[in-house]
């Protein structure tokens, strides 16, 4: 592969989204405003018990209805192949392993007659007691043993990580280090809750299935739901060209997809089905709360000596997923002795899955909070004590980065954000009313590059070229970007390329997750284009033949360098916050991030999925909060008046800067991801913000009024 | 959502008789909060009598110097009446802080005053509530409280009244005016909407088939400055966990007049009578408005996920009168 230093053009500039008109105009057709024929409409059944068995579903009267097509249930559902995976084999059983669990559907000529007549099937239960609340004193909490139900890779947490690591003796170094810092900080459950809802309209026709939905990667999704009905993947055509945002909740979970299919398949007409909002919070997964123990010991000189971090977090008992919560202590900071631990305790809730920065974005909460509790400690400025920590290569590893910047992103973003003048005693500004103060955290999140995609570019008489692949843009502008590499790996304007992606009969690619979606694409892209050019050289002289020229790339692995190299992006937050005295209100005056994440493709959507990922984090550490009701099992504040995401009013000034240090490794633009970094680190810079404002230091997410008014 | 049945009468007395022969009706006006109710299936009236555009929508002058504002009269109109903004400064505010501009454009002044409680155990027709439905239980008792009642609760039902415009019209006096199959009558605000005690099924005093027709402000007292201040959890569209809604005079260094309602602590717009008792001739100062805050919230029960709205009403009712004495001087 040749850099991309060589022909640079349209990488690194400000494109507008390509699809940007599109959807100002409303043109953009999203899954649920496909046109069909003659569509039905289907209503879920939910549970209303958390935990037991249904003992008997009685639906004639919502048969009786005018317009109503079917009543499905445990009792008359097709068979599924793949009853292993709970949370796909929908009505499987007459077991509830949750409550709001799909137990039924209604099919009907409309939505309103299917809504309706949902209401009228009787469902009888035989419950038990649901067990939902997360408690590190549980009896029961047991190590991952593994996570695979989560995509194809082993390991024991969702990343392919092992649950626990260890190195020196943690223990030890802790009794005889002078200074100490021991804390237990938690996260509640968070819910994805993308603008758009899940979705599947769903069409059979000639024994072809054909999906269209809200998908993060329609090559997996087309695999998961053809596995579960049992059919050839080459009969399934999942198909999803734009998507209302996702943040890792349509990576997964497809029971709607699989049930809404089966409707289709029994009432033999296409069938649409989109979630509400409420039902968003039981079925398409959700951040996993957690109880996070700390303990750091420093020497008298300001250098770490030991870290341990072990992680409690929820799962359901339904279907295990462990998240990588503790797997950033591992390479953040430099100390001999280390430790890191994964509990889960199994409750009767819906099944987590991917959340932005799924384990970072509550582990660096975590660990960049006890951070700054140490460098007070240590009587250091949080800047200069986090340098001084910095590891030269991967603390457990030994592999050195592939890039990393850090020092760089602290310096240059505490020069940004005037941390010179930062008096760091707690309730030293006042302004007003107001008690205002400063935090700093770090960022971090792996930039790894996914096996199984593949790229096809042809080249057509005229000259233009089509780029083919199944990526997805979740509306981050990845169509955009992955046009700007192909037209620089190509040596042409971007004029010249037409992109496709979204619909699984594109060449198969990998998830958009784990920042990894540029990384992975834009190298099948990359290498594709490549050959393609060599080939017109040498067998054309250069020129499109009269009938075209086709070439594929398929990378069936990941990135050979992974084995030599740590792969992460990086960064530094700064925040502001100001208290009122008086009612403890929290207000974030400025948000400030400097990173690491390569070469930027696009400064255009990548501010804005930068500034994007610090407002979900200023939001994650204010006010998001599903709570859970211990008696019902349910989400109580399960809509978009009482699962307070921040409102326009609560984000200031959010601020992204970037250094644009292309990497050597990851892949041949010299990007990392940056998807996910933005989110992390930007509760603890809040978090340690409220304390130099307040003195009071909060452990637990999110910092609302009440922890603070007095 | 259940089937219904939609209909617009001509005049007030037409709309009374339908709702009072139907055994399942409602009146219809913005339908901001009834719509939503509707679909979860919380409210499921059989008819819908659309009263918008029977009521006035129009904001007039009383002899007095009161406005009086028409029942149809949108929150967005009554918030930015010049009027409004220049006697009444603490209902407008408060109109700004509640809602969306969506909303606001389309909910009607009268339908504000009867919107439901947001407690989410009575929007949730899976869980058991007194409120919706008598003798069920009441799921917040020991459940999730944080926007629960702190004044004036029963062991029925914690739920609290959701307007913030109700809370200002508490303090400033309004009157309602009401439509109903007999005769028309007025209700004082404060007395419009009820505790919950054993019934908290009925939110107001309005006996079946009564109608808001509108509300009637009376003149503004003297030279009493208002504010509105509203505490939640996030900057922008969420509910008060705690309001206050204020108007102070002060002469002399001493409190005149004052009147101070609260909102998100109670089953009604609480007025602060007791604090006003203690404040009206004693000096302004902030040892005052801590006794009369204190006074005041010696009847708070709160529960413990609550507890904090306490401390919170406390401060906030003191640094709001600490404002607008700070203007006054």
């Amino acid at each position: 592969m040749s850099d991309v230093t060589a022909r640079p053009r349209a990488v690194g500039l400000p494109m507008d989204r390509i699809d940007g008109e599109q959807k100002v105009t409303g043109t953009a057709t999203y899954a649920y405003e496909w046109p069909l024929d003659q569509p039905v409409y289907l209503f879920p059944l939910q549970s209303t018990i958390a935990v037991g068995r249904i003992t008997g579903v009685d639906g004639a009267l919502a048969e009786a209805e005018p317009g109503v097509l079917a009543v499905l249930s445990h009792l008359n559902a097709p068979t599924l192949t793949r009853p292993d995976d709970p949370e796909l084999a929908v009505l499987q059983s007459d077991e509830v392993a949750w409550r709001g669990q799909f137990i039924g559907a209604v099919v009907a000529e409309s939505l309103e007659t299917a809504r309706r007549a949902a209401g009228l099937v009787r469902v009888d239960y035989e419950s038990r007691p649901p067990d939902v609340m997360l408690r590190a004193d549980r009896d029961d909490l047991y190590s991952p043993v593994h996570a695979a139900a989560f995509g194809t890779g082993g390991g024991e947490l969702q990343d392919g990580s092992p649950a626990d690591s260890v190195l020196g003796d943690v223990e030890t170094a802790l009794a005889a280090s002078p200074t100490m810092v021991d804390a237990t900080y938690s996260t509640p459950m968070y819910h994805n809750n993308p603008m758009e809802p899940h979705t599947a309209v769903v069409t059979w026709s000639d024994g072809e299935l054909v999906v269209r939905c809200s998908s993060q990667g329609v090559t997996m999704s087309r695999a998961l739901i053809s596995g579960v009905l049992g059919l050839e993947p080459a009969r399934v055509r999942v198909v999803s060209p734009h998507v209302g945002g996702a943040f890792g909740s349509k990576v997964y979970p497809h029971s709607y997809a699989v049930l809404a299919a089966m409707a289709a398949r029994i009432v033999r007409r296409p069938v649409k089905f989109t979630l509400t909002r409420q039902q968003m919070f039981a079925l398409v997964g959700y951040r996993p709360a957690s109880i996070q123990r700390i303990r750091l010991a420093a020497g008298r000189d300001g250098r770490l000596t030991a870290i341990a971090h072990d992680v409690i977090e929820q799962t359901a008992k339904a279907k295990g997923y462990a998240e990588q919560v503790g797997v950033c202590s591992r390479m953040m900071y430099a100390a001999p002795h280390r430790r890191t631990t994964h509990r889960l305790a199994p409750l009767d809730v819906p099944v987590p899955t991917i959340m932005r920065a799924p384990g970072e974005a509550q582990g660096m909460y975590a660990l960049e909070s006890a951070l700054d509790e140490m460098a007070i400690a240590c009587g250091l400025d949080p800047v200069e004590f986090r340098i001084r920590n910095e590891p030269e290569v991967h603390p457990e590893s030994g592999l050195p980065f592939s890039s990393c910047h850090l020092t760089e992103c602290l310096r240059e973003g505490a020069r940004r954000a005037g941390w010179d003048r930062r008096d760091p005693a707690p309730r030293s500004r006042r302004e007003g009313r107001w008690l205002v103060g400063t935090g700093v955290a770090c960022s971090t999140y792996p930039s790894p590059r996914y096996p199984g995609n593949a790229a096809t570019i042809r080249i057509g008489p005229d000259g233009r070229y089509t780029v083919r692949i199944a990526a997805a843009d979740m509306g981050t502008g990845t169509w955009t970007a992955l046009t700007q590499i192909a037209a620089d790996a190509l040596s042409v304007p971007v004029g010249q390329v037409e992109m496709r992606i979204g619909d699984s009969a594109l060449p198969a690619a990998s998830v958009a997750g784990f920042s990894a979606g540029i990384n992975s694409w834009g190298t099948a892209i990359w290498e594709a284009a490549d050959r393609l050019r060599a080939r017109l050289r040498a067998e054309h002289d250069g020129i499109a033949p009269p009938e075209g020229l086709e070439v594929t790339a398929e990378l069936p692995g990941g990135n050979p360098e992974a084995e030599r190299y740590a792969m992460h992006s990086f960064g530094a937050q700064f925040a502001e916050v100001r208290i009122d005295e008086d009612t403890g209100e929290v207000r974030v005056a400025r948000l400030l991030g400097m990173f690491d994440v390569g070469r930027v493709i696009n400064p255009k959507t990548a501010r804005s999925q930068l500034i994007g990922g610090m407002t979900q984090g200023m939001s994650m550490a204010l006010f998001e909060h599903s709570v859970l009701d211990p008696r019902f099992g349910h989400v109580v504040n399960h809509d978009f008046a009482q699962y307070h995401i921040a409102s326009h009013a609560d984000v200031h000034a959010v601020e992204a800067h970037w250094l644009d240090q292309p990497d050597p490794f990851t892949n041949p633009m010299g990007a990392k991801g940056l998807g996910e970094v933005g989110i992390v680190g930007t509760a603890a810079a809040i978090a340690n913000a409220v304390h130099h404002a307040t003195g009071v230091r909060i452990r637990e997410l999110p910092i609302t009024l009440d922890k603070l008014v007095s | 959502m259940r089937p219904f049945r939609y209909e617009r009468a001509d005049e007030v007395s037409a709309a009374v008789t339908t709702l009072v022969r139907e055994p399942e009706a409602a009146y219809l006006a913005g339908g901001t909060n009834l719509v939503d109710l509707m679909r979860l299936e919380v409210m499921t009236p059989e008819v819908l009598i659309d009263v918008r555009r029977l009521t006035s929508d129009r904001i007039e002058e009383l002899p007095d110097g009161g406005l009086r504002i028409g029942a149809a009269v949108t929150g967005s109109d009554l918030a930015a009446d010049l009027r409004v903004r220049r006697r009444y400064p603490v209902l407008s505010q408060a109109l700004l802080s509640g809602a969306s501009g969506q909303l606001r454009n389309l909910a009607t002044t009268g339908g504000n005053l009867l919107q439901r409680t947001r407690c989410p155990y009575f929007q949730n027709v899976t869980t058991p509530c007194n409120k919706r439905a008598p003798g069920s239980g009441c799921s917040a008792l020991e459940g999730y409280q944080r926007d629960m009642a702190i004044l004036g609760a029963s062991p029925a039902c914690v739920a609290t009244h959701p307007s913030d415009m109700a809370v200002a019209l508490a303090a400033l006096d309004a009157v309602v005016t009401v439509a109903g199959p007999d005769a028309e009558r007025r209700i004082p605000l404060t007395e419009l909407h009820r505790l919950p005690d054993t019934t908290p099924e009925r939110d107001t005093v309005l006996e079946r088939g009564e109608l808001i027709t509108g509300v009637e402000l009376p003149p503004p007292h003297g030279a009493a400055r208002s504010r509105y201040r509203k505490v939640r959890d996030r900057a922008s569209y969420a509910f008060a966990l705690v309001s206050v809604a204020v108007a102070l005079e002060v002469a002399d260094g001493s409190v005149r007049d004052v009147r101070i309602a609260l909102g998100g602590v109670a089953h009604k717009p609480w007025r602060a009578a007791t604090a006003e008792a203690v404040l009206r001739g004693a000096p302004a100062t902030r040892e005052s408005f801590m006794d009369a805050a204190a006074a005041e919230l010696s009847a708070a029960r709160p529960l413990p996920g609550n507890a904090f709205k306490v401390p919170l009403a406390r401060n906030t009712m003191v640094s709001t009168l600490l404002e607008l004495l700070e203007e006054a001087r």
